[in-house]
């Protein structure tokens, strides 16, 4: 039983929050912030795959975030929903939350073979040149979905409230909630199970020393597929809960700043740590939506003391600069992030007791 | 036939922007194999240093236009270089010292370009800048194909810079320090070679380039935004991997062919397909010759 308290933790915590959700207890602001940063987590996470255990160096994330938001909202518009473009609902919108998991799993599927735009030149490239790949694959998604009329284009998408609605007149609870949890929980457990597995150590070995491991026997092209696409269908998952979390989808939120923040997550975390990653994740976001509150604290501060000219006030780009200021510093005296490539239970040994960690 | 020509000329116009940046890239690449993410950033301030030293000069001191564009061109790229070598000083060389992985080094220079990006948006705020008119337009024209004199000169100055590294590279002592260092940085420094000022003679050379190509920009393009050089930033890194990056030649005729390729898919397609098509492209030469076209494979002893 002791083995299992931390799951049965979190669980409880997850409960916690819907309930509260539920009654009203967490105003929507403080809702929205937890569903972000399980987003983040998600996506934190599966690029840590590819960044921190596999080695390479890819900065194309938030293209398969883009596909998989795109495909989840055109499909759960299509059939769940009335809307202007693809007309009545395909199927009666009572059975949206039947269907609402099998199209984010659809997103992530579809994002999984997007992956392979990346994964298949990865074989031979290596570096430098990959992410230039990864750059150009996240711009070539961008720049296709934009020239596609017939979901909006530069405009961006919209509808997918209409959906969460129609789910929430079957039964009154906070759906996305308990969407953005299972899939959050869900992503952590086959990114736990995938490192831990023969393929993770294969990983790895490719991320010590390709052409050793190659030379034992590792089939390093199969190992580099599983984890590409690994990554970037889960980060279809992520994009998946975003936009059905926002309602609104447009391909320029999803350019090279949001895979900066994907990276920054990453590295603040550590390569190849999980609890690095998710403990970042959760870090980055909360630090990200206090400076809402924190930069005009300090632009009264400032203009209470004289120090700044009247016409001038500190807007919230001030943020953007902050953000890769912590990461140069972190990478001059931690390069290695907050926990390195250990794992909670490495630094503090005595979860092990309350943590069944395989 | 005619339209022909007058692309043409556009896409050397359009090509030269990018084979200057590329320059840069390269040039830092092969001395450091570092990618300097924030090179694109550099070019943009580049592009804001100009605008000011025109600006003051214009205001102040009450030049003619062609004194002052005979003031702004050295003054910018002596500035932007200032710039280029202070990013080197302040985040790239402890890092050196430290012996850190490449990887910290290239995510460093990425944070970099969005310090320059964002600082320069929160500084100077959101409004755009308006170029001032430095250079008389004369339009020449040979039946239909109209040819402005800002367009030869751009032509002309990529060709000339590209002329200058090559035989700065090629044939002096410091060139021959620089491929010495990407050689074998160990090796060296117990040559006597002073390594790091050789570094910062990259940075300089490099930078320059990138506050010229900044300034030509301006006066082609004379609309200012402090995004303008994130994504020209990526397309000429782009061009310098097609081209094979650490290799001059390659990012001379690498930021061309992007040029030739974009200008030629707004002649045939819609313009919004410009990006894609640029970027498959340059993802298919990069399937066919992973190392770009004039680049090394490199080849590991085991």
């Amino acid at each position: 039983m002791q083995k299992y308290s931390f799951n049965i933790g979190i669980w409880a915590m997850a409960a916690i929050v819907v309930t509260l959700s539920q009654f009203g207890a967490l105003d929507l602001y403080i809702q929205s912030v937890i569903m972000f940063i399980g987003i983040n987590i998600i996506l934190s996470s599966s690029l840590n795959v590819v960044n921190g255990y596999m080695g390479e160096f890819s900065c194309g994330h938030a293209g398969f975030m883009c596909i998989g938001a795109y495909v989840s909202s055109v499909l759960s518009v299509m059939f769940f929903a009335q809307d202007k473009i693809f007309g009545a609902p395909i199927l009666p919108p009572e059975l949206a939350p039947l269907g609402f998991p099998i199209i984010i799993i659809i997103a992530g599927l579809v994002s999984a073979v997007a992956g392979l735009i990346v994964a298949v030149p990865s074989f031979k490239t290596r570096g430098d040149y990959l992410a230039i790949i990864t750059i150009a694959a996240n711009y070539m998604v961008i720049s296709a979905i934009e020239n596609m009329d017939i979901i909006g284009g530069p405009r961006g998408f919209m509808g997918m409230k209409r959906v969460l609605n129609a789910m929430e007149d079957v039964v009154d609870i906070p759906w996305m909630m308990i969407w953005v949890i299972l899939g959050t929980f869900a992503s952590i457990w086959m990114i736990r199970r995938f490192v831990s597995s023969t393929y993770g150590k294969g990983i790895m070995s490719i991320c010590q020393d390709e052409v050793a491991a190659e030379i034992m026997s590792v089939n390093t092209n199969k190992m580099k597929m599983a984890a590409f696409m690994l990554s970037s269908g889960l980060a279809g998952v992520a994009g998946a809960l975003f936009a059905h979390v926002l309602g609104y989808v447009n391909p320029q939120s999803f350019n090279i700043m949001k895979s900066t923040e994907c990276l920054v997550m990453v590295y603040l975390g550590g390569m190849g740590s999980l609890g690095g990653s998710i403990l970042s994740a959760i870090f980055f976001t909360v630090m990200l939506e206090l400076l809402r509150f924190i930069i005009p604290a300090i632009d009264t501060g400032l203009h209470f003391l004289n120090l700044l000219p009247d016409s001038y006030h500190l807007s919230q780009v001030w943020k953007w600069v902050l953000i890769p200021l912590t990461l140069i510093l972190l990478m001059q005296f931690r390069p290695e992030g907050i926990m390195g490539n250990k794992e909670l239970p490495d630094l503090f040994p005595r979860l092990k007791k309350f943590y069944k960690f395989k | 036939m005619d339209i022909l020509i007058q692309n043409l000329l556009n896409a050397l116009q359009w090509g030269s922007f990018y084979a200057l940046i590329a320059l840069g890239y390269t040039l830092v690449y092969g001395v450091l194999l570092l990618i300097n993410f924030a090179h694109g950033d550099i070019f943009m301030v580049g592009a804001y240093i100009a605008f000011f030293v025109a600006t003051a000069l214009l205001g102040f001191l009450d030049f003619a236009p062609w004194m002052v564009l005979a003031l702004t061109v050295p003054l910018t790229m002596i500035l932007t270089a200032g710039v280029g070598v202070t990013l080197e000083r302040i985040a790239y060389r402890p890092l050196r010292r430290k012996g850190a992985h490449r990887l910290y080094v290239v995510i460093t220079a990425l944070m970099c370009g969005l310090i320059l990006e964002n600082g320069n948006l929160a500084l100077l705020g959101a409004s755009r800048k308006k170029f001032p008119e430095l250079l008389d337009k004369v339009i020449y024209t040979f039946g239909n194909v109209s040819v402005t004199n800002l367009k030869i000169i751009v032509i002309f100055a990529a060709i000339a810079v590209f002329l200058l590294l090559q035989f700065i590279v090629t044939k002096t002592k410091i060139g021959m320090a620089m491929r010495g260092i990407s050689y074998d940085k160990f090796a060296i420094p117990l040559m006597g070679i002073p390594i790091d000022n050789v570094i910062v003679f990259t940075f300089v050379l490099g930078s320059g380039m990138a506050g010229l190509a900044g300034l030509l920009f301006a006066m082609s393009y004379p609309i200012l935004e402090p995004y303008m050089g994130a994504l020209i930033g990526w397309k000429a890194f782009i061009a310098a991997v097609v081209g094979g990056i650490g290799d001059i030649r390659g990012a001379f005729i690498g930021g061309f062919l992007l040029g030739f390729i974009e200008v030629g898919v707004v002649a045939l397609f819609p313009s919004t397909f410009r990006d894609l098509f640029a970027f498959s492209i340059l993802l298919v030469i990069l399937w066919i010759k992973p190392t770009g076209l004039f680049g090394v494979a490199k080849t590991t002893k085991i």
